[in-house]
């Protein structure tokens, strides 16, 4: 609200995710920092001013790759700061006023900026990916675009083949999703190309992205730059970051993706593929991690996660922490199937179950009546079914056409529902026909 | 007669006597009621013995500190009815040890003035002879305790805006070092320069309102936690043996013959006393005016931003954003509120701010380091207040620069952050007050007010 003789606290918390933030990115952590006023007048900007960071910002002068094994590239890093949120205009097309809502104004922010490094529209997605990753990592956003806890601003500018110097830069602003500052960048370098062939001169300003229309509306020409009147911010007193604290902060960091998949890969002995897929989120990693350690069966493990448990996730648009089964009973139902307690299509059922039922793996298994048959004389009975419904096809597996017992299981597992243990099924199924196996 | 039933008597008095001098327009706001079922609360507390220390005295509170309920307008027509949603912590902190809030005292606009002409709502009258000025910016405060009105008052300093209207009223004034009271509520002029602090008829009171006062507050980061003493109780010492430095400086050309005189009686006084005189030094002082009016213009440009009529005060009339802007500040400021501004915006302007601010910043460490020196061979400092006494209203409002010297002696003590208090030492041939300044060395309030209480006795012995 900007109310007269209200004074700003430093909220420590975003000094610590900052220096986080930093490390993770490879920066210089600033062992004294301090906070400058942004002067400016808008309605989205209660006091007048926005208390950032100017000349001695947090972190500096860090990269993050991106990339994998087809080819990485770093992507530079200028600097990490802290800054307060303003409010968010709100403009109705067909008003003659405009609202402001001021409950993020004040809100602490991280601020990153990257070097021009970025070469096109899809590396400017992979980077926006990779820096979500890491950040979601470290717990510090959730990254959601939609939601405004991470927005970007993108500057781009073209120039001919070979030419050294950056050309006149733009900027886009209000793009919503990652997808979003992808199609905009595609656009704003079309209408940079389509106006230089035309012989026109790109002009430096910020522009709006339209995700409805996919178009892009001139917002305000900048001549030079604006004139901010930056000053000390003198109701902050500057702070330190000394190294003891900067290497606790180092200690207590979590295993970032690059590195945890390289682990995976050596320790679990993973796919890289598969490693990626795990390492995706930390949750997700940490999930698996915990999965294989009770099972003591990473590869089983392993394909739970990216199989039956990210199916659900993406059904039901959900984080790994919202996810309803917890590890210790995934392991659970794991080992009912190597004990030979159910088969494998059993525990899917059993899984599907599990998502809303709390109750114990066996009594679930118990209600399902899906408990696996091991009993030879039982599985002779349907077995000995199933071969005298079929007379025909039992001949010509007799006669020697192997890829038919394939088809056998499956139809004993029908008539079982699914209960009967597959490998005492096959060694029913070839004695009662007097194969040698 | 009980304790609190004298309370409540005086308080009757003080509402009489208020009324009586309405005319030195020194309450911008005095709500009767309020007053009196809050008078009735306290005796209620003194009668049970739960009452704190400030129980028993009634406080006038300068219009830039922040009061729940009550209008605070800092003096200004862009804040006329703004009724504040929350209590300043130097409020909260009053009312908790027992005081009786008294009405919100006269300003310059934003506390930006030497003279109380300033003020949008018309200048107050000193209580000493209404024809003078009664010295700004907390002249309302200042002339409450010195018409006797109230017990003390709370004031702001961000250039001298207590010690000067407490030497041209006749009372004592305190800025303490940065940081010893919380700027939480307080309306901001200069951030890095401003700081509350107390008012009093006597050295004692101002003790007392200090204590009541003082010590962190989570909210306001410059706010220091160094442990509050006892000042109040504390007040006892010996001149014998006491090194104050005399600063030669201050002691040139510039200053009127009577107050020179005065103060050299009191420093006579002091070394009858066995207190030890010492000349000492501050050579960078000829810069201490200029580097306070870019420090403090540029900070007040960027604290004034955000009176845009937006979300309250003052709204000008204009179909669009940049029209209703400049119509409710153009209307809603002063003259000399605008020339700050501009000033301000000016020295921090690309291309400016290293020959200005920058420059400013640099001096203003020299500055304080001339202090620290200084204090190496002496336990406080002595000088005039001001170079001159109260003067006639209009005498300087044409010439601003001339207005800006009447704060040469004070300005330095804000740009270095350390604690200063005036206490009179007599009157003029006029018969107008004159002050002395003693200034301390960091969180010394205990020693400045020591000395300042030795000050009070000489001076009335």
């Amino acid at each position: 609200m900007g109310m007269p003789g209200v004074l700003p606290v430093l909220n420590e918390q975003t000094v610590e995710y900052g220096v986080k933030a930093g490390i993770a990115m490879n920066c210089k952590i600033a062992s004294y920092s301090r906070f400058a006023r942004k002067n400016y007048f808008y309605p989205d900007s209660p006091k007048g001013y926005q208390i950032s960071q100017f000349e001695e910002p947090l972190c500096e002068n860090g990269y993050i790759t991106i990339g994998s094994d087809s080819g990485s590239k770093k992507i530079g890093i200028t600097r990490i700061h802290l800054e307060e949120d303003a409010g968010k205009s709100m403009h109705e097309p067909n008003r003659p006023e405009s609202k402001v809502d001021l409950n993020r104004a004040g809100v602490p922010l991280l601020e990153i900026v990257s070097e021009p490094d970025l070469r096109s529209p899809e590396e400017s997605y992979e980077y926006l990916v990779k820096l979500k990753q890491i950040l979601r990592y470290l717990d510090i956003s959730d990254c959601n675009m939609e939601e405004g806890s991470l927005r970007c601003d993108a500057n781009i500018s073209i120039r001919e083949l070979g030419e050294e110097k950056f050309g006149t830069k733009t900027e886009l602003k209000n793009m919503n999703s990652f997808r979003g500052v992808e199609k905009a960048l595609h656009a704003e370098i079309k209408r940079q190309k389509e106006t230089l062939e035309s012989g026109g001169k790109i002009v430096q300003a910020t522009n709006l992205w339209d995700e409805n229309s996919g178009e892009i509306r001139q917002m305000r020409a900048k001549e030079g730059s604006d004139d901010y009147r930056y000053f000390p911010e003198p109701d902050i007193v500057p702070f330190t970051v000394d190294e003891a604290y900067v290497k606790i902060i180092k200690e207590n960091l979590p295993e970032l993706p690059e590195k945890r998949n390289a682990r995976f890969v050596s320790e679990y002995e993973l796919k890289n593929e598969h490693a990626l897929v795990l390492t995706a989120s930390r949750g997700v990693a940490e999930y698996f991690e915990e999965l294989a350690t009770l099972t003591g069966d990473p590869k089983n493990s392993a394909n739970w996660v990216m199989g039956n448990i990210n199916r659900v996730l993406n059904e039901k648009e959900k984080p790994i922490g919202e996810f309803a089964i917890p590890p210790v009973r995934l392991a659970e139902l794991i080992k009912s199937v190597s004990d030979g307690g159910i088969s494998i299509s059993a525990a899917k059922s059993v899984f599907d179950e599990m998502l809303t039922d709390e109750s114990s793996v066996e009594s679930i298994i118990e209600k399902l009546g899906l408990k696996q048959v091991s009993d030879s004389s039982e599985i002779d009975k349907i077995v000995q079914g199933v071969i005298d419904s079929n007379p025909e096809e039992a001949e010509r597996y007799k006669s020697g056409e192997g890829k038919l017992k394939g088809w056998f299981v499956g139809q004993i597992m029908k008539a079982s529902h699914g209960k009967a243990n597959p490998q005492i099924a096959n060694e029913s199924l070839d004695r009662l026909l007097n194969i040698d196996s | 007669m009980e304790n609190y039933e004298q309370f409540l008597e005086k308080v009757e008095d003080a509402l009489t006597l208020a009324d009586k001098k309405k005319d030195l327009n020194i309450f911008l706001s005095l709500e009767e009621e309020k007053i009196r079922s809050s008078a009735k609360k306290i005796a209620d507390e003194m009668k049970t013995g739960n009452a704190g220390i400030l129980a028993g005295k009634t406080v006038a509170i300068k219009d830039a500190i922040i009061t729940k309920g009550t209008i605070t307008t800092s003096g200004s027509q862009i804040l006329k009815d703004f009724v504040p949603p929350y209590d300043a912590t130097v409020v909260e902190r009053l009312i908790s040890n027992g005081a009786l809030l008294f009405g919100k005292t006269n300003m310059d606009e934003f506390a930006m003035g030497s003279s109380n002409e300033n003020s949008s709502f018309g200048p107050v009258k000193n209580p000493v002879n209404p024809e003078y000025v009664p010295g700004g910016s907390s002249g309302g405060s200042a002339s409450a305790v010195a018409a006797g009105i109230v017990d003390m008052a709370l004031g702001s300093d961000t250039g001298g805006s207590i010690r000067l209207p407490a030497a041209f009223c006749g009372v004592v004034g305190m800025k303490p070092t940065y940081g010893r009271v919380s700027r939480y509520g307080l309306i901001a002029f200069a951030s890095s320069l401003d700081q509350i602090g107390p008012i009093a008829g006597n050295v004692s009171d101002a003790a007392l309102l200090l204590k009541a006062i003082a010590g962190h507050d989570e909210s306001d980061s410059t706010s220091s936690t160094a442990e509050v003493p006892d000042y109040p109780n504390l007040l006892e010492s010996d001149v014998k043996g006491l090194k104050i430095g005399l600063p030669k400086e201050y002691y040139g050309e510039g200053c009127d013959k009577e107050i020179l005189d005065r103060v050299n009686d009191l420093i006579e006084s002091l070394r009858s006393k066995g207190a030890e005189l010492i000349e000492v030094s501050l050579p960078h002082t000829e810069y201490s005016i200029a580097t306070y009016y870019i420090i403090a213009t540029a900070e007040a440009s960027s604290n004034l931003e955000r009176y845009d009529g937006m979300r309250y005060g003052f709204r000008g009339e204009g179909s669009e954003l940049s029209e209703v802007y400049s119509s409710s500040r153009s209307k809603g400021f002063g003259e000399e509120v605008k020339r700050r501004i501009m000033l301000g915006t000016y020295v921090l302007s690309a291309g400016y701010y290293d020959a200005y601010y920058k420059k400013a910043q640099q001096a203003r460490r020299l500055i304080r380091d001339d202090f620290l020196t200084a204090f190496k061979e002496v336990d406080l400092i002595l000088a005039p207040t001001s170079p001159t006494t109260a003067f006639k209203f209009g005498d300087k409002m044409d010439d601003p620069l001339a207005m800006y010297l009447v704060d040469v002696y004070t300005t330095s003590l804000n740009l270095a952050g350390l604690p200063g208090i005036s206490v009179p030492v007599g009157n003029s041939s006029e018969g107008l007050p004159i002050g002395v300044q003693l200034i301390g060395k960091p969180f010394e309030e205990t020693e400045l007010l020591q000395a300042a209480a030795r000050v009070e006795e000489l001076v009335s012995s």
